[in-house]
């Protein structure tokens, strides 16, 4: 007899096959080179979104007719050995994953109607969108996931997707520097947050969130970790949080990634992906529960971002990189409000200004036309902005401007300080190589420093 | 059933040693190219049916009754095992899938007799279990490479140094191990030998130079095949496993785990894709020696997922870059190329198959490592942060050589430089197993849990022999590893159900 369980099981399912079947659909078409049409793409893309946002505006009804909190989707053991090992795949709706996902969907599919417009005829139409659909997968992976692994998974595919897009306009160098430079910060919160998964794993022998952090639902989840236990995990879980959402000190990526396409840019670091860290943090909130220490730590982190980014975001010349450190300085209080224990806020707070930052980038191409459309009904100037600083001679305005026009020297301190030294260690380590391969050789060794790519080589290939 | 009964590994390697007279015969390059795809692609059907009759738990003595084997060596010697059955056809498969993949412009530098010579040995190394006929085999492992470079007239000495170090340790090892035999534990010193042989067939840190060297020196096919299968860390596997001492292993371990932090760092910052590619190979041929060395069940599972990841995932992004070198020569990591809209099959390619060498979620490679490094932070959370710190590093690296090879600038060209058909078909089938792999990985983790299951069984046997009140092996044979029959239920010896 057909249950309201299973109702909502097979709703659960489609929320989550959708974006998996957009992923297959592209990605395979992709690889075979059977690339598919815009107008096919489109209709694919739009089929997907809505077929997935339905079904979790239903989840979303049902739990609120019925008054469920808690709706696991448990598909089963993915890989098991036997008593030592289990990676399950579940997923979890509940006031924080269900409007995530509506959010991830709803923005997703607007977005992603827009770009259909927007990328017309651009030689990279189906890359966006093969990259597109991953990324709308890893968005949903995460929103739902209810264990740590399956949110790893989410994460990796969404950070991948991400640098991939920064460096879409590929016949330019900076793109694909920034998009290198992207893709760093986020294998090395990646690390950190495969450390806390391990950590969680290993401290409470389980995956599942529902076991890991406590009992009770979210919010409400009673903390089980130690206060020890709480600092170390969450500290590792702050790291992978603020390299995701570009909080201070990982702030420097932000405006880099702005060398994507203006779609790429309103959904992933206007709206959705730039919120995944607060995400995180609000889905281990227990871990903050369980140490006051881990909590002011966020909160001073979450301070800190919104207060740079106000100051980097004052002086900037161009909208979407204004409009990037606008996003972020909101991102910085949602992470102070989820450091003091202000969840709904931080959630409400989330999805609103996901929305409105949207709205704000995708608008940013034509907002040259809109200033000329105003000026001419004004029949003047548009007063300027920037007074403040202007004609200030006081040192430590100047110093802030300069603070804040350099935004904060991080992207510097993490070149000179970090990146730096760990890159000429290893080009030492192979100088050293090279000498002695060319000691044991007895004469020069390294071939390829000789070698320039050469393209003769086709003439005798065809 | 009675099909299956047939020799099919004795098939597999004769076929691959008749290929390599009779291509050798031939001076025609493109005749020689066919008949070598022709031979590779038969030793391949004929892994695959011994894969076959293995799972389908075809008994060992109804293939030996139709073996040549017991009439040339007295009894069996080349059989699969749970840890072998599934490399064979793997090792196979790779040889075919490069043979099919060299482009024509390619197909005077690739000798295909030398290769399939090459296979041959690697096939019956990798049916062989430990013994003197293993360590023959390693040590003639070696020989092929030397007449590659030989013939290309490039420097032959540092890859000769290593390689006689590598056979010197390894035959004084194990003729210490073999003097023991029977008798009591193997002496400290013969074990320390035979770790240090390993550590220089792995190319650990300090004693890897080679590899790079030989990258930068052989055609781009042979040192991949070469180096893909981890022939040292199957000889870890079979000759110093089941008999070292813990602080072997943990020495081992140690070594590996900075030769997999040292690579990855190394694969960062090279100008060179091939370089970028030994040292991928180095991090994580150390990687998967890591979680040998570990020797949990788990961290052993992990290590040999990775083990099959790793030939799978880094043999077509090997056939990938060597595609790119046949249509651009020696592929630069020194400036942006931007070739991707040339060959954006070839990019996805290598995003696909970079990314699965490094664990990325839906690839083969995900699962073995998430098990690794939950094994190795059970062991100490600094093994742990090691391990992930290469993963990360690696991954960079992958990213990074990608951006520099295909974006980045514009291109020109005046003819077609798209993949051809049969590059295609090679690189979407190591795409196919490792998408396949990385959605439905139950059953290759199952078949690599047994397997060490199976090797940590024999190791508790050795321990248990090397205990002072034991005075010979149990059944009183002159092997060193008491092999198990080839379809002896293993649940017999390890307590897991098939």
């Amino acid at each position: 007899m057909l249950t309201m369980e299973h109702v909502m099981t097979v709703l659960g399912a489609i929320v989550i096959a959708s974006p998996v079947l957009l992923v297959l659909i592209l990605g395979i078409s992709s690889l075979l080179d059977r690339k598919l049409s815009e107008q096919t793409t489109t209709t694919i893309l739009q089929g997907g979104t809505i077929a997935g946002l339905l079904a979790a505006l239903a989840v979303l009804l049902a739990m609120l007719i019925l008054g469920t909190r808690h709706v696991p989707i448990e598909l089963g053991d993915w890989v098991v050995i036997e008593g030592q090992y289990h990676f399950s795949i579940k997923f979890v709706f509940d006031r924080l994953s269900v409007p995530m996902a509506i959010l991830s969907f709803t923005l997703s599919g607007t977005i992603g109607a827009f770009a259909s417009r927007y990328m017309h005829r651009d030689a990279g139409y189906n890359r966006f969108f093969v990259l597109y659909t991953l990324f709308v997968l890893g968005m949903v992976a995460t929103s739902l996931a209810g264990t740590i692994e399956t949110l790893f998974a989410g994460w990796e595919l969404v950070g991948l997707s991400s640098a991939l897009l920064v460096a879409f306009f590929q016949e330019r160098r900076n793109p694909a520097r920034n998009g290198l430079w992207v893709w760093t910060i986020y294998r090395f919160s990646d690390a950190a947050l495969l450390l806390a998964a391990v950590a969680m794993h290993h401290l409470r022998g389980e995956g599942d969130f529902g076991k890991l952090l406590g009992t009770g639902l979210w919010p409400e989840v009673v903390p089980s970790l130690t206060s020890h236990q709480g600092l170390l995990v969450g500290l590792l879980v702050l790291v992978a949080a603020a390299g995701k959402s570009a909080l201070v000190p990982f702030s420097g990526w932000l405006p880099r990634a702005m060398e994507g396409p203006t779609p790429s840019s309103a959904v992933f670091y206007g709206a959705l992906s730039v919120h995944l860290g607060a995400f995180l943090l609000l889905r281990v909130s227990p871990l903050l529960d369980s140490s006051p220490l881990l909590s002011t730590v966020v909160a001073l982190v979450g301070v800190t971002t919104a207060v740079f980014a106000y100051l980097a975001g004052s002086v900037q010349t161009d909208i979407k990189s204004a409009l990037s450190f606008a996003s972020l300085s909101q991102v910085g209080i949602i992470v102070t409000e989820i450091g003091l224990g202000f969840r709904y806020v931080a959630l409400i707070h989330m999805l609103g200004h996901a929305c409105l930052r949207a709205l704000q980038f995708v608008r940013a191409p034509t907002l040259l036309h809109d200033y000329h459309t105003m000026e001419n009904a004004i029949g003047g100037h548009l007063p300027r902005g920037g007074a403040a600083w202007a004609g200030s001679t006081h040192r430590f305005r100047d110093w802030l401007y300069r603070l804040a026009l350099e935004r904060g020297y991080l992207d510097a301190i993490l070149r000179d300080y970090v990146a730096g030294p760990i890159v000429q260690l290893f080009r030492w380590f192979d100088g050293i190589e090279r000498r002695w391969t060319d000691f044991l050789a007895g004469e020069s060794s390294r071939e390829s420093a000789e070698h320039k790519p050469h393209f003769g080589a086709i003439e005798e290939f065809s | 059933m009675r099909f299956l009964e047939l020799p099919w590994l004795d098939f597999s390697i004769a076929a691959t040693l008749i290929g390599a007279l009779w291509v050798s015969l031939v001076r025609e390059p493109y005749r020689a190219a066919r008949m070598g795809l022709v031979f590779t692609g038969i030793a391949f059907v004929f892994a695959f049916l011994a894969w076959l009759g293995y799972y389908v738990g075809v008994e060992a003595d109804s293939i030996s009754r139709s073996s040549l084997e017991p009439y040339i060596f007295g009894r069996e010697v080349l059989v699969l095992d749970e840890l072998s059955a599934p490399l064979v056809p793997a090792v196979a498969l790779l040889h075919f899938l490069t043979a099919l993949a060299t482009p024509r412009n390619k197909m005077r530098r690739f000798s295909n007799s030398w290769s399939l010579a090459s296979e041959a040995i690697r096939l019956a190394m990798f049916s062989c279990k430990a013994s003197w006929l293993l360590v023959g085999l390693l040590a003639i492992c070696t020989v092929p490479p030397y007449f590659e470079l030989k013939n290309r007239v490039r420097p032959t000495r540092v890859y000769v140094l290593h390689m006689g170090l590598f056979v010197g340790l390894m035959v004084a090892g194990w003729t210490g191990v073999a003097a023991s035999a029977g008798r009591s534990a193997p002496p400290t010193w013969a074990t320390v030998l035979l770790m240090a042989a390993i550590l220089v067939r792995c190319g650990t840190v300090p004693a890897h130079c080679w590899v790079t060297d030989w990258f930068e020196h052989t055609s781009f096919g042979i040192a991949m095949l070469f180096v893909t299968p981890l022939a040292g860390v199957y000889a870890a596997v079979r000759l110093v496993l089941p008999i070292a001492p813990d602080w072997v292993l943990q020495s081992i371990g140690l070594a590996s785990l900075v030769t997999a932090v040292y690579a990855a760092g190394m694969a960062v910052i090279q100008r060179d894709c091939r370089r970028l590619f030994a040292n991928l190979f180095l991090s994580h041929a150390s990687l998967v020696l890591v979680g040998l060395e570990l020797h949990t069940e788990m961290s052993l599972t992990g290590s040999l997922c990775l083990w099959f990841s790793v030939i799978l995932s880094l043999g077509g992004f090997g056939l990938t870059i060597r595609a790119m070198e046949a249509r651009f020569g020696r592929l630069s990591l020194a400036e942006y190329q931007g070739l991707y809209q040339h060959s954006p099959a070839l990019a996805v390619c290598f995003l696909l198959t970079g990314l699965a060498c490094v664990g990325f979620p839906g690839t083969l490679g995900f699962i073995s490592t998430e098990l690794l490094v939950d094994s190795a932070v059970e062991v100490s959370p600094y093994v742990g942060i090691a391990v992930v710190s290469a993963a990360a590093l690696n991954g960079i690296a992958v990213v990074r050589a990608y951006l520099l090879i295909f974006t980045g600038a514009r291109h020109h060209s005046t003819v077609l430089l798209g993949i051809g058909d049969r590059e295609r078909f090679a690189v979407l089938t190591f795409s196919a197993l490792i998408l396949g792999g990385g959605f439905f990985p139950q059953p290759g983790v199952s078949t690599r849990h047994r397997a060490a299951a199976t090797i940590l069984a024999e190791r508790r046997k050795w321990s248990a022999l090397s205990a002072p009140d034991s005075a010979a092996m149990p059944d009183g044979r002159t092997e060193l590893v008491p092999a198990l029959p080839a379809t002896m239920p293993v649940a017999a010896a390890t307590g897991i159900a098939r």
